[in-house]
Order: C-alpha cells, then structure tokens, then sequence
C-alpha cells in the first residue's frame, strides 16, 4: 500500500500546453490593500511565479481565511476560496485529500494561522497533507485596525495593548517545526529572489510546506523588519541558510554559527575558528531539532534572523495514504456493490 | 419434562447487567435470533455513558429493552413483561418499569451482602418479599455457567463472563428461538480463540438445556411470526442505516463521499462504519476537532465530492459559522446532528429532539437551511439519501436529524430495490454561461437556475471556469465582492426564496385519519414517530378518532402543512424537548398548536401519549 517515491508536490497535477502568463494568472479584481502594504510584493511575485510552474492554471486553488492576507484568492485568476477565520488549512485539508489532481496553497496572516485557526495549522503540518501554506507575518492585527498579533513582541504598544503586550510570542518557524512539518522554510515579502526561490521549492516538496513571509504592514506596524532589509544592517543581521553550506553572514561571512556541545549554537567570528567546526546546514535531518535550535537563534531586534530553507525531509503524506487505502480495497475487494452492502449481514426472505 | 407452551402475541423483554456483562451483545444476539424467526420488532439500547462505570453500582447498569411481535411494532415496549436482572443494581434500576405479574429473572450468585449493600438494599430482596408481586426467577447464573465449562482450558473469569450466553440459551429456549445465527455468530467472533469458542457455545447450550430440565420454568412461550410485506429483510440501527443512505447517495448521485468527522457520542459509529468502506471510494477524515471536520467536508464539496460532517449537539455548536459560510458558498453538504441530550455535555447516550431550533436559526445572519429529519432506525436510510438529494440539487447544506435513540435503536428493514432509488446524477458546470460587454464569454458562479435558484457548481479542474467565491456578500450573478445596499437585499431574499422554494419539491405532509371524523390532529417529527403511532393506535382501538402526520421535513415544510393544521380543531405536538416544533407552527401558521413534552432522556411511552391523546379529545368535547 505504499506510495511511489520521488513523487514532487505537483507530480499529479496536469501540465499546461503552454506556460500562462501573469497577466493570466491575475484576476480582474481591484486590489484593495493599502498602499505600500507587503501584501503587494508578494502577490506580485505568486502572480509571476506561479505560471512558471507550468501547470494547468484550472488545477490550482488558492484557500484563505479572514484578514488582509485572506483577500489574497480574489487576486488570482484560479479556483479560489475566501474563508472563515483561522479554518483555511482544515478546508484545504478536505480538498487536497479529494482531489490529489490539485495544487492547493493557503494564504493566512498570523491571526489565521497562529492565533484562532493554530490547532488546524499544527494538524496539517503534523499530518503532512499535500498543501502550501503562506504565513504572511506582519505581527500586527490589521483589518481589526491595530491590536497586537500572536507573533507581536512582548510589550508592543498597539491599540489593545496601551501599557505594552504581556503575551509572549510564539516564533512561527519554531511552532511549525514543533509539529514535525516536513517543510519549513521563512522568507522576506521585499526580497523578490528568495521569495520566489523558497515558493519554487515549497511547491516542489511532497507534503505540507510552511512557507512564513516576513511582510510589513506600513499602516500599524511600519519598519517591523527595517534591519533585515536596510542595506546598512541587513548584512549584520540575515543568515542566508544554504543546505550543504556552513551556516555564515555577514558581508564577508565574517561572522559563523556552531554548535557549543551544550546542545546549543553560537555565534563565532569565522576567522578565529576552524572552518570545519561551523555548522552545516543540512535541510535534510531526519530530526528536526537543530533546524530548531537555528529557528530560536536571535531575533530581530537584538539579533539575527536566518531565512531560506530550515527543513525539507520527505514523509508519506496523508492524502497519499488515504488515496492509497481507496486504491487498495478497490483492487483487491473490488469496486463497491450497493445492494450486497446493504444485503450484508444476517438476513431473512419473508414470502407471502 | 414436556413443559406447557402458551402463545402471546407480543413479548418485551429487559436485559440488563453490569456495563461490563456483556447486556448489549446479548441484546443484539436475541434480536437478530428474532428477526430470523420473522416477528417485528423494536430495540432499545440503553447504557451509561462511562465505558466502565464501577461495577455493580447503578451508575454501571447497562441496559437492552427488546419488543417483539406477531404484528407491527412500533416502539420498543413502555414496560418490559420480562427482566432479566444480571445483578442487585440491574434489579434496582429496572424495578420500577415492571408492571406487577411480570417475570424476573435474576442471577442469585450476585445478590452478595456486599453486592446488596452497594446499592442500597437493607435485605435481600429476594427473601423479603419485595418481589411478591412478580414471578421471580431465582437462577445462579454464575455457578451453573462455570459448572457447565468445567472441562474447558479457559480462565475462571472467561467461564464466568460467559454468563450471559448461558443466560441467552436460556431465553432463547423460553421463546422458542431458532439459534444457528448465534452459533455461528461465536464461532465468528472467537474465531481466534477456538476453546472460547467452543466454551461460549456451550454456556449458550447449557441455558437452553437449562430451561428443558429446571422446574424453575413451566410454561414456554410461542411469539409467531409478524405478516410482513414480502422481500428481503436485514435488522438494522438508525447510524449504520444512516452510513448506508450516505453511501447509496454517493453511488446514486456519482459523487465520491467524503466525510469529515469528529468523535462524539452518540454518532461516532457512522464514522465508524464508512471507514470501512473505502471500496465505494469513501474517504474518512477523523478531524483535530469538529470545526475542522466540517471544513474539510465543505472544501472536498468545492472540490466535488459529496461533503458530510457528522455530530451531536455540541458539535454543531461549533460548526455554526462553517455552515453558514457553506449557505454563502452555495455548496452541496450535509451536516448530520445525532441529537443527545442537552444543554452542554448532558447525557451523551440519551434522545432529545431539542437540536430542531438550533438547527433551524443557529446561525448569524439569515442563513436558512433545509432540514430534514428520520423517524425511526430503518427510516435513517431514506432521510440520509433525501437530504442528499436537496443539497446536491439545490447547492446547499442540508441538516439531517436523528437521535440518540434512533442511532442505537433497531428494528427489520425491508432492503430497497437500490435501482429504484432517486437519481441524483449532478450536471456539474462545464463552460462559460455569461459574457462580457465585448463579448467574451466568462463564467458566472452566481447566476442561477430560475427554476431552482440553485447555482452553477464548477469544481476546480473545469479550464475557463475558474472562480472565486467567499464568505463576504457577492454581487448577483458575477459573485465578485459587493457591499451594494440593493444587492445584499437582494442576495438574501434569494438565498432564502431558494430554500422556500424547496417546499414545491417533497412530498406533501400525508394525514392518517382512517374514519375522517378526527378533531384532533397528531403531528411529529423525528424519532417520535413509532410512539405516536402505537399511541394512535391505541385511542382508535377503544374508539376515539385521532388524525396523525409526521414531518420528514422541517425546513422547508410541506406546501400543505398549514392547510393540514387548520383542518383540525386541535394539534397536539409531543417532542422531547420543551415544544420547539409547536413553537414553530405557532409562529407559521398562527395555530394554537398544544405542546406535550417530555425531556427524559428516552422516548415517549405510548400509554402516557394515548392519555395525552385522549385528554385533547376530552377538552374538545366538553
């Protein structure tokens, strides 16, 4: 009942004649963000990327759930739905096992995914259901109009925090990797390369892909994520993580991450350590826990943040499976027959 | 010894046991020895919801009350003419229900000082005549069924567990069953373990042998067989009736059935039972939590499938706002409500009909919501198979009711012809119905059949139809974002004119009224059927005139309903709740409709419901 290896996120889904075209994948729907929001950089980018798949543009569906982000589908000229608040992954879950001819990706903000829909994000990643999910993390509530987020820092002033949040944050990458998903990678809405780059390879992955999107929002919480995108501190502050790289930033790779033998990282200056002491970066661990450990290192304020790719391992997906257990009784019980199902069990002839 | 056979026309029989003494299977197993023999019947499972409550205490008693007959039956039985009391605690919850002269068969072995004590006997009551009144039964159980296996290799506690086999034999030979099944049924369930088997079989011959030679038994008892339209018949309970119409539904309509479901009592076995059938192309998704078990459902809806969650009261609580976003979405899906007692946790294996208003308005908004509702086990089948029917043809969820007592309750089914059941092929959308001002054509996901007002579904896949759709209000026709005044007016009067609309399509409500001289008319809904009909029966019998009508729909109502309600002077509405349905026939039809409630937890006693009945009659002709 197994399924056969080296199947891609997209082996069952039909490919286009001809590749399509941004313009055709754009709906004719005025969007509707604010000016300057992040959100437009990355449908942009989905816009221009999405084509490049080849696929056949019928066969894609794009699932949201309520929030700026959640307006995403109507901007996409495929199969799209706009849902409830924090369900978009549950939906997507019931589609993409029905339908293994899709490719499903769900959009959330950090409201969706983790704050009121968190139990169904963590399922379908533990799951490993064939869906791309996009958290576009702005740590800030903005269609409520400015109250603090599940991800915003502790003691943010927002609208509903006066004196400062007291809520600890949780650190999306981290919680994702907690629930065992396959893929995991983090990614920046103004970085037009490495976002398209981190898309490609979330779609290619068989399985869950956990895509978070550092993305601003210039109305309520303007210049979140200024140090990793100015060019004065990004360099200080990005770890550009590159599977079979050692993990190194900086604008020379001047500054190095290694495991401390304490069951921790630290960060070294490369040229007063070996080489060959510094990390490896390897997306492929069958344990998810030093991709952990890169997830908790600094933060954006005091720190450093890595993005690329924290994991990428392979694991049946559900909808595999599921399809899989189908394929299986109806070959070997054969096709379903009504009428003996309901004559199963004891029965009786009464004649008159 | 040749005993005395004596003939009865019906038989109610009460097993009932500690939670762990297998009362259930040996309900189940005396049923289906009935059935073969060709008597209706009716079942009523009653048992706690503990899975092992302590043993011997009242909490613990489990409970299986079995109706059967040389007529039609209808309920399963007010009071039992036989209990079979497994221990103390079995005797003393079930007392009560026995009408004085009634059999009691008890197992002495457990009538222990301590067992008695536990639930609060003083003295034994089978030496202090308190059961003077009844044809006690006074049998070791125990000891006989562990004598009889003596020469089996098996454990004292396996011999002793035994006991309600033995206890089966025993019944069986009282009402003259016929028992291959069960022989054969043991041989199946051990076939892993032979001697148990082999043990079981004979505590089973052993109870049989028992009743030829004690002297505790005089008299057998002869139940003929019930005149039942010819065919084919299988017994059945409300949930795997309920599966079976699910699955028919997907075969009939060509949709691949898909279910997202959390566990809940009492509806976990539908869950159960399509698991198994993954070769109708059934797939099952136990859900994290019952939000997530219907928004699944609704997103293999989008993608085609014919979408069903399945839950109990406090289930739908929480799949409110999913169902009201698939009334905006205007897709197909069922959402079935295996009702229990309520509020909150309640009592999770007891009935109640108090779901029907949640049902009806338990959402934000005017979400209106076709509802249609079983009236007995069998009866599941058909209800499973018409809510499908609405939703697929009209693009909306459906609210299919049962209950507790439905879901576990059973009774012979006359297996359908499947090819004569509805058609419910589907034409799904495969090209463009609109086009714009120059002329290219495009794709409308809310321009409506203007016979139906359902809309086009055009599942993902469909090149050219590619579409969006949401929760937040949509222009009509195009479907794209609208806040328009005059649109959303207009959205939601035709959101709810389509589910008026329905009513044009079910059958109208049908009236039993044999003399037509009725001035009281009778109307249900739900699993309340069989005791109002036993109890109309019984009114007819000593001469009253009564009319009954039952809905198996609530939402929309037969076109008729208000023509039927003002043709009597009184309707009279019993429900297992505080008058949900009166309620809304009061609302509707400006009827003075007469509530008669009761919220025990189990269904109506057709006598309580004749006197109902006939104090109505009474009242009016005074």
């Amino acid at each position: 009942m197994s399924v056969p290896e080296q199947r891609t996120g997209l082996s069952l889904v039909p490919v286009a004649d001809t590749k399509g075209t941004k313009k055709e994948y754009t709906s004719d729907q005025e969007v509707r963000w604010c000016p300057g929001c992040g959100d437009y950089a990355i449908l942009a980018a989905v816009q221009s990327f999405l084509p490049e798949l080849g696929l056949r543009r019928e066969n894609i569906v794009c699932i949201s759930g309520i929030g700026c982000a959640a307006r995403f589908p109507y901007y996409l000229n495929t199969y799209g739905i706009h849902s409830i608040h924090g369900r978009a992954p549950a939906i997507a879950t019931g589609l993409a096992t029905s339908r293994p001819d899709l490719s499903v990706w769900v959009i959330g903000g950090d409201g969706d995914f983790m704050s009121i829909g968190g139990n169904h994000l963590i399922h379908a990643l533990r799951r490993n259901v064939n869906l791309k999910l996009l958290l576009f993390n702005n740590r800030i509530y903005g269609l409520t109009k400015g109250q603090y987020s599940p991800t915003s820092p502790a003691g943010m002033l927002t609208k509903s925090t006066p004196y400062g949040s007291v809520d600890h944050p949780f650190n999306p990458v981290s919680l994702a990797l907690g629930a065992e998903a396959t893929f995991v990678a983090r990614t920046i809405d103004s970085d037009r390369k490495h976002l398209t780059e981190t898309l490609r390879m979330a779609a290619e992955h068989r399985g869950a892909a956990f895509v978070e999107i550092l993305q601003n929002c210039d109305i309520f919480n303007d210049g979140a994520f200024d140090v990793l995108k100015k060019p004065e501190t990004r360099d200080t502050h990005v770890v550009r993580l590159q599977h079979g790289k050692p993990v190194t930033f900086g604008a020379n790779a001047e500054r190095g991450v290694r495991l401390t033998g304490r069951g921790g990282l630290e960060v070294v200056d490369t040229a007063k350590v070996a080489q060959d002491t510094l990390l490896v970066h390897d997306v492929a661990h069958t344990e998810p826990a030093i991709a952990f450990m890169l997830s908790r290192l600094g933060n954006v304020d005091d720190g450093v943040t890595p993005i690329g790719v924290f994991r990428a391992v392979e694991r049946e997906t559900y909808d595999d499976q599921v399809q899989a257990q189908v394929d299986h009784a109806v070959t070997n019980d054969g096709p379903g027959d009504l009428a003996a199902l309901l004559a199963s069990g004891d029965t009786w002839t009464i004649s008159s | 010894m040749s005993k005395q056979v004596r003939q009865r026309e019906r038989v109610i029989i009460r097993f009932a046991g500690d939670s762990g003494d297998g009362m259930q299977l040996t309900g189940d197993r005396f049923t289906s020895e009935t059935a073969e023999f060709g008597n209706d019947l009716s079942t009523l499972p009653d048992f706690p919801a503990e899975i092992r409550a302590p043993a011997g205490t009242l909490p613990g008693v489990s409970a299986f009350q079995l109706h059967f007959a040389d007529h039609d039956v209808r309920t399963p039985g007010d009071r039992p003419d036989v209990l079979v009391a497994m221990n103390p605690a079995a005797l003393k919850a079930n007392l009560q229900d026995l009408p004085a002269g009634g059999d009691v068969i008890v197992n002495t072995d457990e009538f222990t000082p301590r067992a008695l004590s536990k639930v609060g006997y003083d003295a034994n009551p089978l030496e202090d005549g308190s059961l003077d009144a009844y044809q006690v039964h006074s049998i070791p159980l125990t000891s006989l069924t562990v004598k009889a296996l003596e020469s089996f290799e098996i454990t004292r506690k396996d011999a002793e567990r035994a006991k309600n086999m033995f206890a089966l034999g025993l019944l069986s030979w009282l009402y003259h069953r016929p028992v291959d099944s069960t022989l054969a049924f043991l041989e199946r369930k051990f076939a892993k373990t032979p001697e148990l088997a082999k043990a079981n079989v004979a505590a089973f011959n052993a109870g049989w042998s028992f009743g030829e030679t004690t002297e505790a038994f005089t008299v057998r008892y002869e139940v003929k067989p019930a005149a039942m339209t010819s065919g084919l018949y299988r017994n059945i309970t409300g949930n795997t009736a309920l599966a079976y119409g699910l699955i028919a539904a997907s075969v009939r309509s060509g949709l691949p059935l898909f279910l997202g479901s959390y566990p809940i009592t009492p509806a976990s076995d539908i869950l159960h039972e399509l698991a198994k059938h993954k070769r109708f192309g059934v797939r099952t998704f136990q859900a994290e939590d019952e939000i997530a078990g219907i928004g699944a459902a609704l997103g293999a809806a989008f993608g085609g499938a014919l979408g069903v969650t399945t839950t109990s009261g406090p289930g739908i609580d929480l799949k409110s706002e999913t169902v009201g976003l698939a009334v905006s979405l205007e897709l197909p899906l069922l959402v079935v409500d295996v009702q229990r007692a309520g509020p909150s946790t309640g009592m999770p294996t007891k009935a109640e009909q108090s779901d029907l208003l949640l049902a009806m308005f338990g959402r934000h908004g005017e979400a209106p919501v076709p509802i249609v509702a079983a009236s007995s086990p069998a009866d599941c089948f058909d209800a499973a198979v018409e809510a499908a029917r609405i939703a697929v043809k009209y693009r909306t969820p459906v609210f299919l009711m049962s209950d507790a007592y439905l879901a576990n309750g059973s009774e012979p089914w006359l297996l359908p012809d499947v090819d004569a059941l509805p058609d419910l092929r589907v034409d799904f959308a495969t090209a463009p119905n609109h086009e714009k001002d120059d002329g290219t054509p495009e794709f409308w996901p809310y321009l409506r059949d203007p016979a139906t007002l359902a809309r086009p579904w055009a599942v993902p896949g469909t090149p050219g139809l590619e579409h969006r759709i949401g929760g937040i209000e949509k222009a009509d026709g195009s479907g794209n974002i609208s806040y328009d005044p005059g649109n959303h007016e207009m959205m939601v009067r035709l959101r709810q004119a389509k589910i008026d609309g329905i009513a044009q399509d079910i059958a109208p409500l049908e009236v039993d009224d044999p003399t037509g001289e009725a001035e009281v008319l009778v109307l249900g809904w739900g699993s309340t059927y069989g005791p109002i009909g036993a109890a109309v029966a019984a009114v007819r019998a000593e001469g009253g005139h009564v009319a009954q009508a039952h809905l198996r729909h609530l939402n929309p109502m037969p076109a008729n309903t208000g023509e039927v309600v003002t043709r009597y002077r009184r309707v009279l509405v019993p429900e297992m709740n505080l008058g949900q349905l009166s309620m809304l026939i009061r609302a509707r039809y400006l009827v003075d409709a007469i509530p008669f409630t009761r919220v025990r937890g189990l269904p109506f006693k057709s006598d309580e419901l004749a006197d109902a009945i006939k104090d109505v009659i009474e009242h009016e002709r005074a």
